[in-house]
């Protein structure tokens, strides 16, 4: 299908929607009526035709307005794109990840010519032509992960492997759930993970980095990962958060409906090639509470997740204090009646709400 | 002076141990304020080690209080300074000619454990080459979150950044790039709304 790319914000007045497109093929966190941290990683070998599971590469109505927002916030603070110095070659992995992907997976929207080192690269929704030598920084108007990362919707970190670990060497990171790449850039996989809550505990992380470091070339992971945003803000991080934090008091019983976000974030792991480094591609979703409960089971599921769900993540997560108000306006979509096992909206075998 | 234990944290946090004499032909001692307590017991636990030794010391607002027991240890180089800043270029420059073998001993304030042991991996120590060993004031080296800048020796949460302002709690996240912990806005969701300031670990 061909895509209609949306014309909105993510800032100020907030103009971003979801079609009805996205609202069905967004990707629902929760296979069942409670959650906890787990290590919840599956083979990233597509999907259904449609999901955002389907490509490499996930490609959207929002694609150009999102990258028009990381130009903004680099704009504001180059440093939210860094690579250590040792990192330029995974640099290039991504790039050619990626541009290779992207042209074969969406070969009406991009295409990459190859003849020898000599690349030639299409980006049509963006307006892009580019002719370089692969591996040469000079024929680039910035480095290779700068230059193919402001041309790809969701974060990206970098993770050199070495002595049994990964290292945050490098990232574009403009549309994370409150992290500073300033901050975490050069700390291993225990480090950046440091502040979360009772995973460590659990042996999450210890079993999460084995599977990680054995991962291998052309056998990608995924996982899903979320949290709540109020307003269509992607770009909630740490260095601004003096600006956007008053947001989450700003919310009424009138407006939660359309301010309040589940924000869901697509993670994928690829080991690459040259560099033996990790790519961690995290794709960002956002949808409103009132999009998100037209899907009856959809509705009736985030009403007792969020209302189960443990003290320690809700306020790691950062919205206990607006949990009561949520609670009020999602327990409307849940009449009690039970759910599908899965993640899927099952639109047509789940009931309508009785209520 | 007894030595602060500090409480079970978060993992980025980094542990201190004790000092203890290695063997090796040439020893370099960075240490600030009451650390130089933690050298005068390494001097004591083997009278060979001092004259092979080189100390930088940065006495901060102990003044003189241990620098005629540091001249009188026997150090083959003991250089007294004023800031960190200060001593960067003696620090790298010896850094630069160290051999294999060099013994590196840290000890002093987080803030001068964690800018020194920088500058000694950033020139290829190895980790098993160094040693840590926490002393004196639990102030903080800061970093804010927002603009970025320094605030050295905090003590108190909240605080106010040196730099751009705004009041800042403390976290235990700590990069050991910026070898520094992390601040962040206290009021962002309820401005002016600061709580008074109280001494870390009270
Ligand atoms: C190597 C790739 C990965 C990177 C770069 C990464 C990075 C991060 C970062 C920066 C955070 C935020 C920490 C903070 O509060 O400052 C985080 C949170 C988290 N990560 Fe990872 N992570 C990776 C892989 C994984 C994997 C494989 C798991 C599997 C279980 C995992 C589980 C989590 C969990 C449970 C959280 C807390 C999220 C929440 O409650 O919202 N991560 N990760």
């Amino acid at each position: 299908m061909t895509i209609q790319f949306n014309e909105e914000t993510f800032r100020d007045d907030y103009s971003f929607r979801n079609s009805d497109w996205a609202i069905k093929r967004f990707p629902f966190p929760f296979h069942e009526d409670s959650y906890m941290y787990s290590v919840n990683m599956e083979q990233h070998r597509g999907g259904p035709a449609g999901s955002v599971y389907e490509k490499r590469f996930d490609v959207d109505e929002h694609y150009v307005s999102e990258m028009r927002d990381r130009a903004l916030v680099l704009d504001d603070d180059p440093l939210r794109c860094q690579s250590l110095p040792h990192m330029t070659l995974a640099g290039w992995d991504t790039l050619e990840l990626i541009m290779v992907s992207k042209s074969e997976d969406y070969p009406d929207l991009f295409e990459l010519h190859r003849d020898g080192d000599q690349w030639h690269w299409i980006n049509r929704p963006m307006g892009i032509e580019q002719k370089f030598t692969f591996l040469d920084e000079t024929t680039l108007p910035c480095g290779p992960l700068e230059y193919i990362t402001r041309q790809a919707q969701g974060d990206f970190a970098v993770l050199d492997q070495r002595d049994e670990m990964l290292w945050m060497d490098a990232g574009m990171v403009t549309t994370q759930a409150d992290w500073s790449l300033d901050f975490d850039i050069g700390m291993n996989f225990f480090e950046w993970h440091a502040p979360v809550p009772l995973a460590h505990e659990m042996g999450i992380f210890k079993r999460a980095l084995k599977f990680l470091l054995n991962i291998q070339q052309g056998a990608p992971a995924r996982r899903l990962n979320w949290t709540m945003t109020v307003n269509p803000l992607l770009d909630t991080s740490p260095e601004n958060y003096h600006k956007w934090g008053i947001q989450k008091t700003q919310m009424t019983p009138e407006t939660i409906g359309a301010k309040q976000h589940l924000r869901v974030e697509l993670q994928t792991f690829y080991r690459l090639p040259r560099s033996n480094a990790l790519l961690f591609p995290i794709r960002c979703y956002l949808i409103a509470f009132q999009d998100l409960t037209t899907i009856p089971k959809w509705g009736r599921r985030l009403h007792r997740v969020i209302r189960d769900l443990p003290e320690e993540l809700a306020t790691y997560k950062g919205f206990i204090d607006n949990r009561p108000m949520m609670l009020d306006y999602l327990s409307q979509f849940d009449d009690g009646q039970p759910t599908s096992p899965g993640i899927w909206p099952d639109l047509t075998s789940e009931p309508a709400l009785k209520k | 002076m007894s030595k602060f234990q500090f409480p079970e944290s978060i993992l980025s946090r980094p542990v201190y141990g004790t000092l203890a004499p290695r063997p090796g032909k040439s020893h370099l001692m960075i240490a600030d304020a009451e650390g130089a307590e933690a050298l005068l017991e390494l001097a004591d636990r083997d009278e060979n080690l001092m004259a092979n030794s080189h100390i930088i010391y940065l006495p901060k607002d102990t003044g003189e209080t241990y620098v005629d027991r540091l001249r009188a240890a026997g150090p083959n180089q003991l250089y007294v300074g004023p800031s960190f800043a200060a001593a960067t270029q003696r620090i790298r420059h010896v850094l630069g000619q160290a051999h294999m073998g060099l013994q590196v001993y840290l000890t002093g304030t987080e803030g001068l454990i964690g800018q020194a042991m920088n500058e000694a991996t950033a020139v290829g120590i190895p980790h098993t080459a160094i040693q840590t060993e926490h002393r004196g004031s639990v102030a903080r080296r800061m970093q804010c979150v927002h603009c970025k800048g320094i605030t050295e020796d905090v003590t108190t949460d909240p605080f106010v950044c040196s730099h751009c302002g705004l009041n800042l709690f403390v976290r235990d996240h700590y990069s050991r790039r910026l070898a520094a912990f992390q601040g962040v806005c206290i009021d962002a969701e309820d401005p002016g709304n600061v709580p008074d300031p109280v001494e870390l670990y009270s």
